[in-house]
């Protein structure tokens, strides 16, 4: 059967934007996107002023609070329940919930979220770990917001560092410009390995590259020169950038790779137990590199040497 | 949470990068892999690692993370020192063991890579 190629792109975008929540989802915390110095009422108040308060502040729900803790909350269902009785001149402690449902100040977003779909209520009173007391009220509307205003601060950033890499090369009169890069590696040297990824790294941060995009050209890269260092006598990391992509290339001298295959496969390694003492040769090098890249390609001569080169769209 | 927050909890003290110790962090990796870290950690997250050397400083630099953590009370070369300076990054040392380390940020609501 024939692939589609919009099919896929569609579903790879939005399982980025769906990482790109949950990240911020963890990253982000309740106060950050809570409402701060919310409404709250005393259990004494009476449900006839609660009523009109409610009508006022044009809200659903209220904290009941004594001396700045949660005693309870009271919602517009339980008013309208109160309304619909026969009953007069209630309290607020007579007709709200007691038993609430808080989440602290400091935590992330993602218990929040959690709660708002195990729960089913629509909002929760934000307490502060240290005092005990109301902070605020987050409602799932607010975690919107604060999502959406969140994606839009990092849409700007992403747009600076945008112009930034396509004015450089705008500034380059030519109907087609590749900037390249040489870094020499030394086999067995593991004090030195790191070095010419890491300049690579600082290279193309700038030349104002987007950090996500930096940061797999720099973890493939450390990848293929830990692999250099470990297996080779040494050789070169070039690295070429174009507006649109940056291909790596990793050439070494050394014994070559038998199986290529074989070596692709997660977990497979022929390293000795030196290499495995200092964090590596645990197999994962070559799948990390090809998980970093779009494209990726391992040629290899035994007794000559290995070249590894891969492409990440800029 | 912030750093000093974590190393206080891990009555720890830091090596390097004592000017970031107000930055927050929320997700933490625990590994003696490197290419473990590389592979699965997140960007602006804690690495805690038996792994004293040259190569952990490294990793966090290619992965963007935000600090390390060596547990068990790790002795580290001063040129592993000194490379975490230049890198702006931020080395901590506890006296516990891994498993207890991350059983304490598990506890206060630190989340896992994935």
């Amino acid at each position: 059967m024939e692939k589609n190629p919009h099919k896929d792109s569609d579903r790879d975008t939005r399982a980025i934007f769906i990482s790109k929540v949950q990240e911020l989802a963890y990253e982000m915390k309740v106060e950050q996107v809570m409402t701060p110095n919310a409404v709250s009422v005393p259990p004494e108040m009476r449900m006839d002023d609660l009523r009109i308060l409610m009508q006022k502040e044009r809200i659903s729900g209220v904290p009941v609070v004594t001396g700045g803790a949660v005693q309870g909350l009271v919602s517009i269902e339980d008013l309208m329940n109160y309304l619909a009785s026969d009953e007069k001149g209630r309290t607020v402690a007579e007709k709200m919930s007691k038993k609430v449902t808080t989440v602290f100040k400091d935590d992330p977003l993602t218990r929040a979220v959690n709660l708002f779909d195990m729960t089913g209520f629509g909002r929760f009173p934000v307490v502060d770990r240290g005092t005990g007391k109301l902070a605020g009220v987050i409602t799932k509307g607010d975690i919107v917001k604060g999502f959406l205003k969140r994606l839009e601060v990092e849409y700007h950033e992403e747009e600076i560092h945008r112009y930034r890499a396509s004015h450089f090369f705008e500034d380059i009169v030519a109907d087609k410009a590749t900037l390249t890069f040489h870094y020499g590696v030394k086999g067995g040297d593991f004090a030195k390995a790191g070095r010419a990824s890491s300049g690579l790294k600082k290279t193309l941060s700038r030349l104002g590259i987007k950090p996500e995009v930096i940061r797999r050209v720099a973890i493939a890269s450390y990848e293929a020169e830990m692999n250099m260092v470990i297996y080779s006598k040494g050789g070169r990391l070039s690295a070429e950038v174009t507006p649109e992509i940056i291909k790596v290339t990793a050439t070494d001298v050394g014994p070559g790779i038998p199986d290529v295959e074989k070596a692709m496969q997660p977990g497979y390694s022929t390293a000795s137990p030196w290499v495995r003492e200092m964090g590596f040769g645990a197999g994962m090098g070559l799948p990390n590199i090809k998980k970093c890249s779009d494209h990726m390609v391992v040629n290899s001569v035994v007794g000559t040497g290995t070249t590894v080169e891969f492409i990440i769209g800029v | 949470m912030t750093l000093d927050e974590i190393c206080r909890l891990l009555e720890g003290e830091f090596l390097s990068g004592q000017a970031k110790r107000g930055e927050e962090v929320s997700i933490v990796g625990a590994t003696d892999l490197m290419s473990d870290a590389l592979a699965y950690m997140k960007p602006k997250s804690l690495l805690l690692t038996g792994l004293a050397n040259i190569q952990v400083v490294r990793t966090a630099e290619m992965a963007d993370l935000k600090a390390v953590c060596f547990v068990r009370g790790k002795q580290l070369e001063a040129s592993v020192i000194e490379e975490a300076r230049s890198e702006e990054l931020p080395l901590m040392r506890t006296p516990f063991p891994m498993f207890k380390a991350c059983g304490i940020l598990w506890q206060k609501g630190l989340n896992p890579c994935f």
